[in-house]
């Protein structure tokens, strides 16, 4: 990783940004909380993956993952065939949500927007709502299959409700030079999709209505091993263009006037911004239900961890963060010895909220975090 | 050689949807040097900005072209044109987060590569740019806690480490306090002469450009006046560009001057400064003051310490230690 490289020989001339020396790659910021995320976060993953209803002991979680094998044969599968592509979908999805919130609040230069203003989710939300309460199916088994979030049709019809609002928002994103209105006509977007979830959900029989809201609290485990590589891969192309636009985002902190004074193609910054996020956040969505908060908090943690607003530091930081609240999260909503699963965007908010409301207050007293 | 930028009966305005397009400004034929600064004045809505942005190649002309050293701007990528062209604006951002240093480092992106990686001459660039504008203090501070007259200071900064030989600037002075504005002039007047950039700036600031600036360019709906800027105030072209109902050019003075409009006429007598202040008191009020015998006259006897007027309005006669006395007299005896 060379990034991890660069950030360890700036550790050291990195801890405060006043005694900074002025001439280095990235005055004044704390590089080294990055090194702090990295760590959170495979400590998290380590505790994803050896926490559980079921207790194994670690070095046998250690051995199943580097040998497939352990004493006990029950002991495998369930760390690679149930947990494994939990930890993975929890870990995939944060990165993707945190950066996509990054990218979003950037570009429309507002510290609110989050992945769904968009109106992605919603769209994705709409293909959900009409396979759960629509009108094909109706029949039982289909019915029983809601109860798992993980019905394949359900992540299908999210899936496609995501990539045809994806398809829209991009010519919108075309013809729409202003963020303002792109912002405006993203949010009219989620009502008017909203509004026919709602009338829906109005003429739903009670059980289909309770299936649907069970889809809307979001959940990491209904992606199955072999469902897992398609998300990995879209996340990953989502992720490498994020990459690739650091540079871009840098300029658009000016404003746009600015921006293109020092060579920024607008249409061209705007049309992969406007991909990314939508890949990212179609492929979230479309597996693991309409995700709060993630989006919304990464990018403020990553600011006030990094104390920077270049986003050659942010974007991993964005990323790392939205991996951890969604691990630590996945952990909470799951304690062990606890029969009771609580819905994961309950968690979130709940646990993640007042953090975010504390980093957010001290850093307006001026108080280093 | 060509000059930095140079424009062929380029016509400025906007393009609108079903309805006919909105021109600006006409067939202009502009030329701007390295080494000089260039003086942008008009009247507000007159199409200054709308020149800039035109300039820039944030605007496509109506028609016409903009040659940077000879090229078309159209032909130039995006990244080209930037090497060779910066921008400031009225407004310097407020940026959270963000260090001067890290906000001039930003000049060198059309240098860098994908990820804005510096090398030893980017950071050179962005070290001599800090010490052009006297800002190497700033380097470490925090954008958001600085002034505006700081922030701008940087953002030149950050347009000079972009190293282009031409600056376009809109009115960057218009939130700064007078002594910062005199700075800014100075600055650009400096940076024009030592670095050798082709430097526009467009200001409402009439004295301080005809100060600083080596050419001025006059707009006016009739198109763009320029020349040195003694031509331009001698052969009366400055007064007829901002000439209103009550201000007029005084090309004597070298500003504009209340009262178009013939208050009543009075003679004032004396000499340097005590003489000056007394016509500006004068036409303040909406007194002519005249070089002339009139009814009424104002003569100085100062001794040194303590001015003393003395005021004749037909026969009579008063003296007065202050300018506010002086006037309170004439107000109440004038005709």
């Amino acid at each position: 990783m060379p990034q991890l490289a660069r950030v360890l020989t700036l550790a050291r001339a990195g801890d405060s940004p006043r005694a900074a020396a002025p001439s280095q790659q990235f005055a004044g910021a704390k590089p080294l909380a990055l090194l702090g995320l990295a760590l959170l976060l495979a400590a998290l993953m380590l505790a994803s993956l050896a926490l559980g209803s079921a207790a194994i002991p670690l070095e046998q979680i250690i051995t199943a993952l580097l040998h497939g094998v352990t004493e006990n044969s029950a002991w495998s599968n369930i760390v690679l065939k149930f947990r494994l592509p939990k930890a993975a979908t929890a870990l995939l999805a944060g990165m993707a949500l945190g950066v996509s919130g990054l990218l979003m609040q950037t570009y429309f230069r507002n510290p609110l927007a989050e992945p769904f203003v968009l109106g992605v989710s919603s769209g994705a939300g709409l293909g959900a709502a009409l396979v759960v309460l629509g009108a094909g199916g109706g029949t039982g088994a289909l019915l029983a299959g809601l109860g798992l979030a993980g019905d394949l049709l359900l992540i299908a019809a999210a899936g496609l409700g995501a990539a045809a609002t994806m398809t829209l928002v991009l010519l919108v994103a075309l013809r729409v030079g202003s963020p303002v209105t792109l912002l405006i006509l993203g949010l009219m977007f989620g009502y008017f999709v909203s509004a026919i979830v709602s009338l829906l959900l109005y003429f739903a029989a009670p059980e289909r209505i309770q299936a649907y809201i069970h889809w809307t609290f979001g959940s990491f485990s209904g992606v199955t091993g072999t469902q897992l590589p398609i998300l990995a891969l879209i996340v990953a192309a989502g992720l490498l263009l994020a990459a690739a636009l650091v540079k871009p985002l840098n300029a658009l902190l000016l404003g746009e006037p600015y921006a293109r004074s020092l060579g920024l193609r607008p249409t061209r910054t705007r049309i992969a911004i406007v991909t990314s996020t939508a890949l990212l956040v179609s492929a979230v969505t479309a597996f693991c239900g309409p995700i709060a908060f993630i989006g919304i908090a990464a990018p403020h943690i990553s600011r006030a961890l990094l104390g920077s607003a270049d986003h050659r530091l942010l974007l991993p930081g964005a990323c790392m963060s939205g991996g951890c609240i969604a691990l630590g999260a996945a952990l909470i909503a799951e304690l062990p010895g606890n029969a009771l699963v609580l819905p994961l965007n309950v968690v979130t908010a709940l646990m993640g909220a007042p953090v975010v409301m504390l980093v957010l207050l001290r850093q307006a007293r001026g108080m280093p975090t | 050689m060509s000059a930095a930028l140079e424009t062929r009966e380029l016509s400025i305005g906007y393009r609108r949807r079903r309805r006919a397009d909105v021109l600006l400004a006409r067939a202009l034929n502009l030329r701007l040097e390295r080494g000089r600064l260039v003086g942008l004045l008009g009247a507000n809505g007159i199409g200054k900005s709308t020149l800039l942005r035109t300039l820039a190649g944030a605007q496509t002309p109506l028609a016409g072209q903009v040659l940077l050293a000879g090229a078309p701007i159209g032909r130039l990528s995006p990244e080209a044109r930037a090497r060779r062209l910066c921008l400031v604006l009225t407004k310097a951002p407020r940026l959270e987060l963000m260090t001067g240093y890290a906000l001039v480092a930003l000049g060198r992106h059309p240098h860098t590569n994908w990820l804005g990686r510096l090398t030893a001459a980017d950071r050179a660039a962005i070290d001599w740019a800090l010490d052009a504008v006297k800002a190497r203090a700033l380097a470490a501070e925090r954008i958001a806690e600085l002034s505006d007259g700081q922030r701008q200071k940087l953002m030149i900064a950050r347009a000079l480490a972009q190293a282009g030989d031409i600056m376009l600037l809109d009115e960057p002075t218009a939130f700064l306090d007078l002594p910062r504005r005199v700075q800014m002039m100075q600055l650009l007047q400096d940076i024009a002469r030592s670095a050798k950039r082709a430097i526009l700036v467009s200001t409402h600031d009439l004295t301080l450009a005809l100060r600083h600036c080596d050419q001025l360019w006059l707009m006016s709906g009739d198109g763009i006046a320029s020349g040195a800027p003694e031509d331009l105030a001698l052969d009366g072209r400055l007064g007829t560009t901002f000439h209103t109902e009550d201000l007029r050019f005084d090309a004597d003075g070298g500003a504009f001057v209340l009262g178009a409009k013939g208050g009543a006429a009075v003679h004032v007598a004396g000499a340097g400064k005590q003489l000056r202040w007394m016509r500006r008191a004068l036409e303040r009020r909406g007194f002519h003051p005249a070089d002339r015998p009139s009814a009424i006259s104002i003569k100085h006897s100062g001794n040194g310490h303590g001015a003393c007027w003395q005021l004749s309005i037909g026969g009579r006669s008063s003296r007065h230690h202050s300018i506010q006395s002086l006037l309170e007299t004439l107000e109440a005896e004038a005709p």
